[in-house]
């Protein structure tokens, strides 16, 4: 016999006492079967099948033998597996629900890797670089800085590598009828080399390309540009490339999977500061101290922690104010973390992936929950095993180790599984993003280490969510009373249950606060699908081209823009056309202006600012913007006229207070403008936030090379497209108009980061219903099949179905409740985190937590229906056996 | 795991019995396991049949508590064998619990005994 083998081989061990004192036993049991005339096999085997299960035994003798740790960890593991295999379903339930939670979480860790702690793939350092962003006078959010402070505060540093220009700039290429833009970046020239990126070809830029005004029209081209419009070119350097109508040599060939510095967008090219001019209407700033333009980083010195950075940017920045009082007074500079970024996409989407975060914490704990539920009642069926085990002398402690080991292997085998599930949804978050003007935004998750280490963490952390209470209860067992044989009733059953029971209501709650959220985000969304932002959405349709890019003067562009609104105008089925500098919700923001207002003294440290937008004559009719008061502009009012602005009903309220303001006046940037009318309200913006102070201008007065195209027409944007090209190029074949859209459709991509919410707390939501449910229905079949007995008892003494399914039924909608009610007060107490997202509704809007109500009793009822049936038919035969 | 199915003649052991059988077997005389065990089903007559898996828990809760103590031994076929002796403590013992059953069993019986038998 192997097992007497074994025992005696591990009797040099400690602790052997028990297992020869057994050994004996079984050995005498076998003698006394063999003098009654039993032949041996009988004998042995008999006497073994009385002294209970070898297996155990040899389980319990392995435990006893005291051998090295890794040993046991392996003899663990093994056994583990062994019971692992040995209930496949159970095992398969688990994992499935650990990898739901844990991928849950390694998909949005994922996220924030890539897109707010390590947003630059193919970057050296990612640690050590820091956002630079200027301040003023205090005042909270950040600003651009000016090329001469920037050169400054880097001349005066000493904690830092490099300072690097960042700043992002578009281009247009036309070929055919389709205007093609092109994002890049224009940066200082010590860019490729700070950030470690070596050009697969070329180089980068030279030191002296960062300055004078358009002195070095040189570029280097993503390598997708590379591959995609040159073909892989092997001889593409010394080739030109025209942007913005000035021709740039190609020195270089970024390497692949460099995406360059903005979160969001894959740069297609790099230009030096120096073609600053070439990109931007506004002119030549390189040596304006004023004009604050630049958005960039700083790389620390190795160990140079980033508040060290920042006394010494501080002193620095307080030199430059005393330096030059007129231009730099107030001016501060403040160094961030990348996450924390000021003026890429990680802003728009770290709320949203600080909600994804919590919601996959939540989806986990349910998991977690289901999992120590679904471990429970397999500790129930396991009962005699370790009951046994214990009989048997195995410590308690090696008992729980063995059952932590048997969790761990769950977990391991979910955290693999979630991971991979996580490394397939990486790039899942750009399918919310549509590509504004062609240009994919690319949200990608990334996968180094950290987020391996997360999710290991995750999924060992999990473990002792799930594990404990079941391992506790396993190992609590009360011997004398479960070791005999068919005990139905073991003790510990009604703790058990009541610990079920908790875990059921702790999931439902958690459910219910999930469904309460996804309601809220829905009906957010929904909310602001169908409310108006203050101008037409239907009927309008938006498009733009770029002169700048095509090279035009102001003289050129003017009449340009002349003579193609009068083009559009006679295209059929259009109403009216006009142009603003402007979209609403577009990549062509508003402009924030500082302003003074007759007769409105502001406070000392107040500096009054508004947003403005410049028009053309008609832009209010076209854009279904009423005008309650005064006039539109008209014609007239052009360069050589009296300077004039109609400003937004919120504007009036704060610089007038109720009277009107009609002929009074507005000075911006020098200039005294007298008010010719009011405006109703949009929202240009935000569609959560109140509408800003907004104030219109004639577009002849403040002209702009870019413009957006405003068309009333009942025409779709597909129909009208190729009419427009056709007049466009009737004008000047060179050019052709971006997208065509509604201004419907210009709003929809403003609720991206609500979307991302909805589908978010939408899917983890019916998850974690699903989830409880799953919970739900195994503590009803188990609590069914526990109560056979006292059921069929019940049918026995007359009573009906519908009784015994009452009975059941109210037991598992009692819990449901009970979650409800919980989740509810949590829910009350928490969906306020969630307001800064909510449009129009209340974090405790009645119909959400009502919807949220009826899906919690629906799925709970599924859930109970095939247990409470069968208890209603349960067989009275079962009573009396 | 297969099930076990004691035999109909079999009895099953009382709660808390075991202890009070453990002790009243070892009143005749120190005894190993396997003697207990082959004891207390004799005495019963083969009705009561001892688990291994209950035995050995119970005799190191009594070691535990005092009730008995063991030593290593040889067995009349010299075989090392654990021997189990009672205590004075486990005498004791052994006098209260049997008293306790004692009342227990005539309680029950008085229960279980004809109406008419019971009556004055």
């Amino acid at each position: 016999m192997n097992l007497a083998r074994f025992l005696r081989l591990n009797r040099a061990h400690g602790d052997e006492e028990l297992s020869e004192e057994l050994n004996t036993h079984l050995r005498m049991a076998i003698d006394e079967r063999i003098a009654r005339g039993e032949s041996p096999d009988a004998a042995t085997a008999h006497a073994h099948r009385e002294f209970g299960n070898v297996g155990h035994v040899q389980e319990v003798a392995r435990e006893m033998s005291g051998s090295l740790w890794l040993e046991r960890l392996t003899q663990d593991a093994r056994f583990g597996l062994r019971m692992l295999r040995r209930a496949p379903g159970f095992s398969v339930v688990a994992i499935l629900c650990l990898t739901l939670g844990i991928g849950a979480n390694a998909v949005v860790g994922g996220w924030m890797e890539g897109i707010l702690f390590r947003p630059y793939p193919g970057v050296a350092n990612q640690q050590r670089l820091v956002t630079v962003a200027g301040t003023q006078n205090g005042a909270p959010g950040f600003r651009d800085l000016s090329w001469p402070d920037f050169v400054d505060l880097e001349r005066e540093s000493t904690l830092f590598d490099a300072f690097i220009v960042s700043k992002i700039i578009g281009t247009t290429l036309t070929s055919g009828d389709r205007a093609e833009r092109l994002v890049g970046l224009m940066v200082s020239p010590s860019y490729f080399q700070a950030l470690g990126v070596r050009p697969v070809l070329g180089r980068g830029f030279a030191p002296d390309e960062g300055t004078g005004r358009n002195a070095h029209p040189v570029t280097v081209i993503s390598y997708r540009e590379w591959k995609d419009r040159f073909h892989g070119d092997p001889a593409i350097l010394g080739k030109t490339q025209r942007y913005n109508n000035v021709s740039h040599v190609i020195v270089g060939v970024a390497p692949e999977g460099f995406l360059g510095t903005f979160v969001g967008y894959s740069m297609q090219f790099w230009v030096p500061t120096s073609m600053q001019a070439a990109f931007d209407p506004g002119g030549y700033k390189l040596e304006d101290r004023g004009a604050q333009w630049i958005e960039g980083f700083a790389l620390l010195k190795r160990g140079v922690t980033i508040d060290q950075a920042q006394a010494e940017m501080s002193a620095a920045a307080r030199r430059l104010e005393s330096a030059y009082p007129d231009v730099d007074r107030g001016r501060g500079v403040r160094l961030l973390p990348l996450w924390r970024g000021t003026f890429d996409n990680a802003q728009n989407l770290l709320p949203t992936l600080r909600i994804g975060f919590g919601v996959a914490v939540f989806v986990l704990l349910i998991a977690c929950a289901n999992v120590a539920n679904l471990l429970l009642v397999r500790s129930f069926v396991r009962r005699h095993e370790i009951t046994v085990r214990l009989a048997l002398g195995a410590r308690r402690l090696r008992l729980m180790r063995q059952l932590f080991t048997e969790a761990m292997l769950l977990s391991m085998i979910a955290t693999a599984c979630g991971v991979l599930l996580a490394y397939w949804l990486r790039n899942a978050l750009t399918l919310f993003f549509p590509a504004p003007g062609g240009i994919t935004y690319t949200f990608h998750g990334d996968f180094d280490w950290r987020v391996w280490l997360l999710s290991a963490a995750i999924g060992i952390s999990s473990v002792i969510f799930f594990a404990a209470v079941p391992a506790m209860q396993s190992s609590r067992v009360d011997l004398s009373a479960a070791l005999k044989a068919d005990s139905r009733a073991a003790s510990g059953t009604r703790d058990r249950s009541r610990l079920r029971n908790v875990l059921v209501v702790f999931q439902m709650a958690l459910s219910f606060v999930l469904l309460v959220s996804a309601g809220l985000v829905f009906e957010s969304l929904q909310g602001m699908r169908s409310a108006s932002p203050g101008f037409s959405t239907h009927e309008v349709v938006t498009t733009s081209i770029n002169l700048f890019a095509a090279g035009y003067d102001s003289a050129r562009a003017k009449t340009f823009d002349e003579r193609l609104l009068q083009r559009i105008r006679s295209i059929g089925g259009v109403d009216t056309a006009s142009l603003a500098s402007s979209t609403p919700f577009s990549n062509r923001p508003y402009g924030d202006s500082p302003l003074a207002v007759d007769g409105f003294v502001p406070k000392s440290d107040e500096q009054p600012t508004a947003s403005y937008n410049a028009v053309t004559p008609g832009y209010f009719a076209t854009m279904g913007i009423g005008l309650p008061s005064g006039r539109d502009f008209t014609t007239a009012d052009d360069e050589s006229s009296e300077p004039v602005a109609i400003v937004s009903e919120t504007l009036v309220s704060q610089f007038w207070r109720g009277d009107n303001p009609i002929g009074k006046r507005l000075r911006v940037q020098g200039r005294w403008r007298r008010i010719v009318g009011i405006a109703k309200n949009i929202k240009f913006e935000s569609l959560l936030d109140a509408p800003k102070a907004l104030f219109y201008i004639p577009l002849r007065q403040n002209f702009s090379t870019q413009v957006g195209i405003f068309i009333r027409t009942s025409k779709p944007p597909d129909a009208l497209r190729s009419s427009l090209t056709r007049e466009i190029h009737a004008l000047d074949p060179r050019l052709a108009p971006y997208e065509v859209i509604t201004m419907r459709e210009q709003v929809e991509r403003a609720t991206s980061a609500q979307r991302v919410a909805v589908a978010l707390l939408g899917l983890f939501g019916v998850l974690a219903v699903l989830l409880a449910s799953v919970g739900l229905y195994g503590m009803m079949a188990y609590a069914v099949s526990q109560r056979r007995r006292e059921l069929g008892l019940r049918t026995a003494l007359g009573a009906a179905p519908s009784t015994l399914l009452r009975l059941v039924l109210s037991d598992a909608l009692g819990l449901t409740a009970l979650g409800i009610l919980l989740g509810g007060v949590v829910a009350v107490a928490s969906t306020r985190l969630l307001a800064y997202m909510l449009y129009n509704v209340s974090p405790r809007d009645p119909r959400a937590f009502v919807a949220a109500l009826v899906v919690m009793i629906l799925s709970a009822l599924g859930a109970c229906l095939l247990p409470a049936w069968r208890a209603a038919r349960t067989d009275p035969i079962t009573a009396l056996r | 795991m297969p099930k076990k199915h004691p035999p109909a003649s079999r009895i099953e052991l009382l709660q808390g019995t075991l202890d009070m059988l453990i002790l009243q077997t070892l009143a005749w005389g120190p005894r190993y396991g396997f003697g207990i065990a082959q004891m207390i089903r004799a005495s019963s007559r083969n009705a009561l049949q001892v688990d291994t898996g209950s035995l050995y828990p119970a005799l190191h809760r009594l070691e535990r508590q005092g009730a008995i103590n063991a030593e290593w031994g040889t067995s009349e076929n010299n075989q090392r064998v654990r021997i189990y002796r009672l205590t004075a403590a486990g005498r004791r013992r052994l006098s209260t619990e049997r008293s306790k059953w004692q009342q227990l069993a005539d309680a029950i019986a008085g229960v279980m005994a004809p109406l008419a038998e019971n009556e004055p």
